[in-house]
């Protein structure tokens, strides 16, 4: 059920509140929005990548207008679920005054984002900028095309166009009470050359954003017609599998492929540094070619190493020099000088991301082009990491992009499709590699492992006078061959080095150490494991102060954004009504991609170890809202993702390999186990658009452990809970 | 030489009596709509009606198919056209985020509805298929609408 509330926002302008509150898991068949019905745009394709043909008369890269005024919106970002697909069109056709059944939304070219420099930008659907970082030239494209349609209308009645407006679909010349549609002059405009850009909407102007349109892709995603790249077919394609060291860094040895005497349908074994590639006329006879294989590795050095070790370097890394990141007043000082110094060490694991698509990539290599279909959240980086790998010209490269079964980070860097590019080269054809499961895990670049340590000091009022946190964790920019300036990137820190509270001695410290697992961006990142952090550490001190865990956190805060967010928490998890024995609820509150977010989890914990989590009452703001629904359900997944990995995740290390290679053991939330989740936005305005992926699983982890100890007096310093034993831990 | 009747067609293809369900509907018959998630029916991606009961594909052998009515999500619907109620459901609650698993979700669900037309929160947490993308809130809603709408 959800309502908007229309407010009065600070600086005179209208704005709109969303209060936008998730249904109970016991259902009842909430429909509500009170918004009068906008019908809704055409559902986008089946198969997302497009021809890579420009139309004639395009009005510009981003819209064409057919003369039976169909309006095709070029969607820069992949659709993986964030609702990019939906949410850019909204940003386009707000601008373009038109009716927004008349909209149909298509991909945009990777390849002709090349061959135009970039019309596209960067179609990066990472870091949560689909929106966050896309909006102004969206709604300038929308805005830009309006002026040519009012332009090309007005060249025709030979009126100046200060004198016409645009007006759902049309333009009209009040004066003369004339009117043209957009598909009678979207020809002329194509011709049109503004002197100057118009400016954008201010969100006040707003009209179709903000709504909660339904999704575009959902119609095609629930009759299997939406097209992933598992699904891709072309003519005289075979299918393959593969394997990976299941060492990373170790090497291919050798293969003995005497197993595959008699087996149907192998076209190839085909051999790589570090893997193994079987090209067979069939999935399934791929993957059992692979398995009748005996292959032997060279594991080097990383095959005698452990999680045990692991663990311990990363604490044992903590007492070593930091680079400092923040540094307010003197914290050493203040603790040095401190009558009483509360310390904690916290550690998280290495997670995977175990998208529900297994990751896969269809290649072919021709003498003077290569094909790739994919589902990839960084079109245009992965063509330049397929021209690498194929050794073509950027412009020789198609990305055929398709919807994106699960990306949460893993799909912005694609081993898989360099197993298909090396496979289709070596059998002279379109190649299928699908990874199993099991690879896909054993092939995944995972979230870092870390640790921290955090000292602190109370002044006589309880308040924080001093904290000192360090860190110690992997470093993606290695993994992924970015430079580290400082030798410090941003992510190792994200989450506590922009903390919103007033702590006047506040240092923060840091050091990146790598294990041989390759390690990349997992749905919010540095959030992921800082946030669990520190979010329960400020809990422990709220503790040592005696104070309630919320009054703690709003006296520390003067940020609009973060006051909203946990006000809103406090009002609905009704904070301050009384849990029964053996439930508690805990908070959480963070700055993540863009916007602040915070969660209240309830939970109960029975026979002292059985924890469940009851419900979880999530608030964000993220400044501006362009579709509700969608953040709605963003939240709602960022909160399952955080909540999975908070039970459950964990790759354990046993000679070098990672143990938890399917969801048997790499246990994912599931329909009994997941929680209530309510949502309440709470967007504050100003400047910038938030972004909504990933923030959603920041605070998932803290708010449950600081649960638990509401719950308990037992305080978790270590994910993931499945291998805490409450019972033996001590009580606070 | 093994036959499977899919969505109410006769196919009779020339593969191993062992290869698992889900690779002939995929690769052989060339209905993608049925997904490989795990291989080992954990996550339910490749769930399919065999006889209107939801089983997952990638665990059932061709041999043991071959004889019944297999149904995947491309035969949900009438054949003309006319939606499931649980997929008219699914658009309502706009429940799919990155869609994949939502075949799976979906032949699970209209299963369900079947043997329990009314199903309790209960019934529903009997389905263990995985979502990635967390969209549990959703899948129940709908489900419960599709049942108010099949009453």
């Amino acid at each position: 059920m959800g309502h908007i509330d229309s407010v009065r926002g600070e600086n005179g302008l209208s704005r709109r509140k969303f209060i936008v509150t998730g249904v109970s898991a016991a259902g009842g068949l909430a429909l509500g929005f009170s918004f009068p019905v906008t019908a809704s745009a055409r559902p986008l394709p089946a198969q997302p990548w497009s021809t890579e043909a420009v139309a004639p008369d395009e009005i510009s890269a981003w819209i064409v207008i057919d003369p039976d005024e169909t309006i095709t919106i070029r969607i820069p970002h992949s659709e993986m679920g964030q609702g990019a697909a939906t949410s850019n069109p909204m940003l386009v056709a707000e601008e373009l005054e038109c009716d927004w059944a008349k909209i149909k939304g298509e991909f945009a070219s990777p390849n002709r984002n090349v061959r135009e420099k970039n019309v596209y930008r960067d179609q990066n659907t990472v870091g949560s900028r689909g929106v966050a970082t896309s909006w102004q030239y969206l709604q300038q494209a929308g805005a830009s095309a309006r002026a040519r349609l009012i332009q090309a209308a007005a060249n025709r009645w030979n009126v100046p166009a200060s004198e016409c407006a645009a007006e759902n679909g049309a333009v009209i010349h009040k004066p003369s009470n004339r009117r043209l549609t957009y598909g009678q002059v979207a020809a002329d405009a194509a011709k049109v050359k503004l002197d100057k850009e118009p400016a954008i909407k201010t969100p006040d102007q707003f009209k179709l954003i903000g709504k909660p349109l339904p999704r575009l892709d959902t119609p095609v995603k629930v009759n299997g017609e939406a097209k992933f790249g598992l699904d891709a077919k072309v003519p005289n394609m075979a299918y393959a599998a593969a394997m990976s060291c299941p060492v990373p860094t170790g090497t291919l040895a050798s293969v003995d492929e005497s197993g595959l005497a008699g087996k149907r349908g192998i076209v190839k074994v085909v051999k790589l540094k570090d893997a193994v590639v079987v090209v067979a006329d069939n999935t399934w006879r791929a993957m059992e070619g692979l398995k009748a294989l005996k292959i032997a590795w060279n594991f080097g050095p990383a095959g005698s190493s452990d999680s045990a070790q692991m663990k311990q370097m990363y604490r044992d890394t903590l007492t070593e020099p930091m680079i400092q990141v923040r540094g307010d007043g003197d914290a050493a000082g203040a603790l040095s000088n401190a009558p009483k110094v509360i310390e904690a060490l916290y550690e998280a694991p290495h997670l995977a991301h175990a998208p529900m698509e297994p990751l896969n990539a269809t290649a072919w290599v021709q003498p003077n082009r290569v094909d790739v279909w994919i589902g990839t959240q960084t079109a245009l980086a992965t063509l330049q990491q397929a021209s690498e790998a194929s050794g073509m010209k950027q412009e020789q490269v198609y990305i055929h992009n398709a919807y994106v079964g699960g990306g949460f980070g893993r799909r912005s860097k694609h081993d898989e499709m360099e197993h298909a590019i090396a496979a289709s080269r070596e059998v002279g054809r379109p190649v299928k590699v699908t990874w199993s499961r099991e690879q896909d895990i054993r092939g995944d670049r995972y979230r870092p492992q870390a640790a921290a340590k955090f000292r602190a000091a109370l002044g006589p009022d309880g308040m924080p006078i001093a904290v000192e946190a360090k860190v110690a964790v992997g470093s993606i920019n290695r993994s992924v061959g970015r430079p580290t300036e400082n030798g410090i990137e941003g992510q190792a820190v994200d989450g506590i080095v922009n903390s919103p509270y007033k702590i006047p001695n506040f240092y923060v410290g840091g050091v990146m150490k790598n294990t041989h697992l390759p390690v990349h961006f997992w749905r919010s990142v540095g959030g992921s494991q800082n946030c669990f952090f520190y979010e329960s550490f400020i809990d422990e001190l709220a503790h040592a102060a005696g104070k309630d865990p919320y009054q703690f956190r709003r006296a520390m805060v003067e940020r609009k954004d973060f006051v909203g967010v946990l006000e809103a928490l406090h009002d609905k998890s009704n904070w301050t009504s009384r849990l029964p024995r053996g439930r508690g609820r805990g908070i959480a509150v963070a700055e993540n991609h863009g916007s602040v977010v915070g969660t209240v989890a309830e939970v109960t914990v029975a026979d002292r170890d059985q924890i469940k989590v009851d419900r979880l009452v999530v608030a964000v703001d993220c400044y501006h809202v362009v579709n509700p629904k969608i953040i709605e359900a963003q939240m709602e997944s960022g909160a399952m993702f955080g909540l999975s990995a908070a039970l459950w995740g964990e790759m354990t290390v046993k000679d070098g390999q990672v143990q938890e290679l399917n969801f048997d053991k790499y246990r994912i939330v599931r329909q009994a186990e997941a929680p209530k989740v309510e949502v309440h936005l709470v967007p504050s305005g100003g400047p910038k658009f938030g972004g909504i992926g990933e923030c959603g699983t920041a605070t998932i982890a803290p708010a449950v452990v600081n649960a638990i100890f509401a719950a308990t007096g037992k305080r978790v310093r270590e994910l993931p809970l499945k291998n805490v034993k409450l019972s033996q831990l001590a009580s606070l | 030489m093994v036959t499977l009747k899919v969505n109410g067609q006769t196919h009779t293809l020339d593969i191993e009596p062992d290869m698992p369900l889900l690779w002939a509907i995929r690769d052989e018959i060339g209905l993608t709509g049925t997904k490989f998630g795990c291989g080992i029916a954990q996550c339910g991606a490749c769930t399919v009606h065999i006889d209107g009961v939801a089983m997952r594909s990638c665990s059932v052998t061709v041999s043991s198919a071959s004889g019944k009515e297999i149904t995947t999500i491309e035969g949900l619907a009438s054949p003309d056209g006319k939606l499931h109620p649980v997929q008219a459901a699914w658009i309502a609650e706009d429940v799919p985020q990155c869609g994949y698993c939502q075949s799976g979700q979906i032949m699970a669900a209209s299963a369900l509805l079947r043997q329990k037309p009314n199903p309790t929160d209960a019934d529903i947490d009997g389905i263990t298929n995985i979502c990635r993308c967390g969209t549990y809130i959703r899948i129940r809603r709908a489900i419960h609408r599709a049942a108010a709408t099949k009453a």
